[in-house]
């Protein structure tokens, strides 16, 4: 369990590539800057797709953990 | 290390088969969610992809590292690749349309995006849509045929975007 307070969060289980990244773009698209977005995924090519993405976008990915087949990542809305 | 100078991409998507109108779709849904500005040039089979009915199928025939998979029962049994020889792939009639059902099964499980959602993703993120004029007349289509918000253009359309893009990628 992480200490970060999130702001929203999205449930991407379940879903495949591309779609976590779509998803996850879309939530911080119609977010307020500095806010902080949860994303759940069961897709373990998130971990290098997510870093990728926040490196890309500017936003920031504040923790990335995983909890056997979940993986977890908080994001701070550049 | 974050590197965010405004990149962009520019596709060419060349085959309307269905394993085929995924890489385009996803590249250019993805790119876009990475702020890039992007384009496809839709030319040939590929053309089809902007039908306002995708109606792409897999080809059996001539594509013999396709695998074979069940998309039902235990994982054990999904897992096993069909030895289908591509022989009798290419030439049962009704295959192609089994094959296709199949797969279509299989990345609905596997949580992957629809095709017509891709296209709808890229299109609400500002891909552009291009159309290639001259297949459209080869192949008798009007832009009626093709969904809202597509472009008509040529060669010359494409490589304007190309030259200024950082990746150019033939699909």
């Amino acid at each position: 369990m992480s200490d970060i307070k999130a702001d929203r969060i999205i449930d991407c289980r379940g879903l495949n590539c591309p779609l976590p990244i779509l998803k996850t773009k879309k939530a911080i698209d119609a977010m307020n800057s500095g806010e902080i977005l949860k994303m759940v995924s069961t897709d373990p090519g998130s971990k290098s797709d997510i870093t990728a993405w926040t490196n890309r976008t500017g936003n920031e990915l504040l923790e990335a953990g995983q909890d056997g087949d979940e993986y977890t990542y908080y994001i701070r809305k550049k | 290390m974050s590197n965010t100078e405004k990149k962009s991409m520019a596709l060419i998507a060349s085959k309307g088969t269905l394993d085929w109108a995924y890489p385009p779709f996803v590249l250019a849904s993805t790119a876009a969610a990475m702020e890039m500005d992007v384009a496809i040039f839709f030319t040939f089979y590929g053309l089809t992809l902007l039908k306002k009915n995708i109606a792409a199928k897999v080809a059996p025939h001539a594509n013999p590292a396709m695998p074979i998979k069940m998309p039902f029962g235990p994982k054990g049994f999904q897992n096993i690749n069909w030895p289908i020889p591509n022989l009798l792939m290419g030439n049962i009639p009704g295959f192609e349309t089994m094959a296709t059902s199949l797969m279509k099964q299989t990345f609905r499980k596997k949580g992957v995006a629809a095709i017509e959602e891709l296209r709808e993703i890229c299109l609400e993120s500002g891909v552009r849509l291009i159309g290639c004029q001259m297949t459209m007349d080869v192949f008798g289509f009007t832009p009626d045929d093709f969904i809202e918000g597509v472009e008509l253009g040529g060669a010359a359309t494409f490589l304007e975007f190309a030259t200024e893009s950082d990746i150019q990628l033939f699909i």
